[in-house]
C-alpha cells in the first residue's frame, strides 16, 4: 500500500518533467536537451536559496525563473545563432554541469534540517508518502489549468501553429522564432521547478542528477499517450500526469523482479524504445493477420 | 481609380552572394501594381516569378532597388511584419495550413493574420457558424470537416482552406503561387472560379503565378510576362482582353 502510494506521489512529483517536455517535444516538434542540465540546474538553484535561508517556495519559483534562462540561452542559440536545435541544446547542457557545481559548490549538497515545501504544517501532518501525492496534485492541477488555458488563446494558437507548420505560422504573422524561444523557456522553467520539487523530497540535490532526465520525461508522455489512446490536445496534458504514474508503477514492478536501482536508466530507455516502437509493432502484427486471413479458405 | 499600391523599383536579388555561384535573379526589376489589379504572372522556370514573390513577402532580402508599399518603403520589413497587408497561397497544399490544427482552428489562425495576438482566450465557439457559412461557398464538403485536422483532408480540400485563410480579413494584395498546380484539373478548375469570384467580389490586389496560358488570358485584367528577372512584357485591360495564346506563344518563342 505504502509503494502504491510512493509511486503515485513519485508520478506526479515528475509529471511536471512530462508537462515541460511535451511543449518542446509534442508542440514544437523537436527534442531538447537543455533539459538534462535544467533539472539539476532547478534543483542547485533550490537547495542552495533554501540552505541560504530563503522560503522554500520561493525558492521553487526562482528554480523556474534559472530553468527559463536557460531555455532563453538554448532558444537563442537555436534562433537566432542557427545552431541545430540538438547541438544547441547539448551546449546548453554541458554548460549547466559547471554552473550547477558553481551553484552548489560541490557535487552533492544536502537539505538535512533545512525547510522544505513537504515540511510545510499542512503536509508535514499527513502519513507517509502523502505529502508528495497531495502537493503533486496541487501542483499538477495548477500547471496543467495554466497550460490549456494558455494553448487555447490566441498566442498559445500561434505557439501552436509555429510547431506543425512554420512556414503557415510565419504567413500569417506568427513570429515564430519569437514563439520558440518562449516555448524553450517555459518547457525548461517548469523542468527546473521539476528539479527543484524532486531535490526537496530527495532531500538532496546532486550534479549528477539530470542524467536520463530527457527519457524518464518522455516516457511519461509517451506511456500516457499509448494508453489512452486518440485524445484531444487537452486531454493528452492530462494524461501525461496519468503517464508518468503509470511509468512509476512499471519502475515499481521491475524493481520487485529483483532489479538494482542502478539499473533504472537502462530499464527506461528500454520503456519507452518498446512504447516508441509500437506503431511498427501494430503495423507487423496486421500484417501477420492479412497473410492468415489470404491462407483462410473461408474467408 | 489607379493609385500605385506597391511599386518595386530597380530591384536586384541575387542568390549564393559573394561566391562564385552568385546568381542574378531579380535584374533591376521595374512593376507598379494599382490597387485593384488581378495580374497573371507568366514566365519560364528559372525567370524569377517565384523570387519576386519572395522579395515581395520578405522570405529573400533584395540586394539593391526599393519595395514601396502605398509610397513607404517595405523593402527592410519582416515576413511576419508585412503580413498586416499581405496574403499568399503557396503551390504545395502542404504548406498553406496546419495539419494537426483543425479546419476551424485553422480559419481562427488566419483571422488574426499580421495581428498582436494576446493572453485572450481565442473565442472559436463564436466564429463557427461564420466558418461554417464561409466554408460552404466552396462547395467541396469543406464545411462538414470544420472540426477534422486539416492533415486528414484531400489535397484539394487543403488548398480551398489556403485560399479562405488567405482571404479571410482582406488582405492589400494577394499572391498565388500557381496555387492550383497541384490539384487535379479538375478540382484546380473549381478553385480558380472561386478565386476569380472571391477577387472580383472583395476588390482584391493580386498577383497569380500560373503556367496555364489559358487561365493567364482569361482571368484578371492585366498580364506580365517575367524573363531574365525583368517584366518583359505587361499588357492591361482591352489590350490584355483582345490578346490570343497564339500571340503569347510566339511571343514566348521570340524570347527563348
Amino acid at each position: 500500500m505504502s509503494l502504491a502510494v510512493s509511486a503515485i506521489g513519485q508520478g506526479l512529483l515528475w509529471a511536471v518533467l512530462g508537462v515541460g517536455l511535451f511543449l518542446t517535444f509534442r508542440i514544437l516538434d523537436f527534442a531538447d536537451m537543455t533539459v538534462e542540465g535544467t533539472f539539476p540546474l532547478g534543483a542547485a538553484t533550490a537547495v542552495a536559496a533554501i540552505s541560504q535561508g530563503m522560503n522554500p517556495l520561493l525558492a521553487t519559483l526562482l528554480a523556474f525563473v534559472i530553468g527559463a534562462l536557460a531555455g532563453l540561452i538554448t532558444g537563442l542559440l537555436y534562433t537566432k545563432g542557427h545552431i541545430p536545435i540538438l547541438l544547441a541544446g547539448i551546449l546548453v547542457m554541458t554548460a549547466c554541469y559547471s554552473v550547477n557545481l558553481r551553484i552548489m559548490g560541490r557535487a552533492n549538497v544536502s537539505l538535512l534540517g533545512k525547510a522544505t515545501l513537504f515540511k510545510n504544517h499542512l503536509l508535514a501532518g499527513l502519513p507517509q508518502y502523502f505529502d508528495s501525492v497531495v502537493l503533486g496534485i496541487v501542483v499538477m492541477v495548477v500547471i496543467t489549468s495554466i497550460v490549456i488555458y494558455f494553448l487555447q488563446t490566441e498566442l498559445g494558437q500561434g505557439f501552436i501553429a509555429t510547431g506543425d507548420n512554420q512556414t503557415m505560422a510565419r504567413s500569417l504573422g506568427i513570429n515564430t522564432d519569437n514563439m520558440k524561444i518562449m516555448g524553450l523557456m517555459v518547457s525548461n522553467g517548469l523542468i527546473a521547478f521539476g528539479g527543484a520539487l524532486v531535490a526537496q523530497n530527495n532531500g538532496y540535490a546532486d550534479v549528477n542528477m539530470g542524467i536520463g532526465i530527457i527519457v524518464i520525461a518522455l516516457a511519461s508522455i509517451i506511456i500516457g499517450e499509448v494508453a489512452f489512446g486518440d485524445l484531444t490536445l487537452n486531454q493528452r496534458l492530462v494524461a501525461v500526469t496519468l503517464g508518468s504514474i503509470l511509468y512509476r508503477f512499471v519502475l515499481l514492478l521491475v524493481l520487485k523482479l529483483g532489479f538494482s536501482a542502478n539499473d533504472l536508466n537502462l530499464i527506461s530507455a528500454i520503456i519507452l524504445a518498446l512504447c516508441m516502437m509500437l506503431p511498427v509493432f501494430k503495423r507487423v502484427l496486421n500484417f501477420k493477420h492479412i497473410l492468415k486471413r489470404g491462407l483462410d479458405t473461408n474467408d | 481609380m489607379t493609385k500605385p499600391l506597391l511599386e518595386l523599383k530597380d530591384v536586384v536579388l541575387k542568390v549564393n552572394r559573394n561566391t562564385p555561384e552568385e546568381i542574378t535573379i531579380l535584374n533591376k526589376l521595374n512593376l507598379t501594381i494599382n490597387a485593384g489589379d488581378f495580374i497573371t504572372v507568366l514566365g519560364s522556370n528559372g525567370a524569377g516569378k517565384s523570387t519576386l514573390f519572395n522579395a515581395i513577402g520578405g522570405d529573400l532580402s533584395i540586394d539593391s532597388g526599393q519595395i514601396l508599399l502605398n509610397g513607404h518603403d517595405i523593402a527592410h520589413e519582416s515576413v511576419e511584419k508585412r503580413t498586416r497587408f499581405l496574403a499568399r497561397v503557396f503551390q504545395d497544399p502542404k504548406l498553406g495550413t496546419a495539419p494537426r490544427m483543425t479546419v476551424a482552428e485553422n480559419l481562427l489562425l488566419a483571422e488574426r493574420r499580421g495581428q498582436r495576438r494576446g493572453l485572450m482566450p481565442r473565442g472559436l465557439k463564436h466564429h463557427l457558424a461564420h466558418y461554417q457559412e464561409l466554408t460552404a461557398t466552396m462547395h467541396n464538403g469543406l464545411d462538414q470537416r470544420l472540426t477534422t485536422a486539416t492533415g486528414n483532408l484531400s489535397g484539394g480540400q487543403r488548398q480551398a482552406l489556403s485560399f479562405l485563410m488567405a482571404t479571410l480579413k482582406r488582405p492589400e494584395i494577394l499572391l498565388l503561387d500557381e496555387h492550383t498546380a497541384a490539384l487535379d484539373p479538375r478540382t484546380g478548375q473549381d478553385l480558380m472560379h472561386l478565386t476569380n469570384e472571391r477577387v472580383a467580389q472583395d476588390q482584391l490586389t493580386c498577383l497569380m503565378i500560373t503556367h496555364h496560358m489559358e487561365d493567364a488570358l482569361t482571368y484578371g485584367n492585366r498580364l506580365i510576362v517575367l524573363h531574365h528577372g525583368q517584366v518583359t512584357y505587361d499588357v492591361a485591360g482591352a489590350e490584355k482582353q483582345a490578346l490570343t495564346s497564339e500571340q503569347l506563344y510566339s511571343f514566348f518563342a521570340e524570347i527563348e
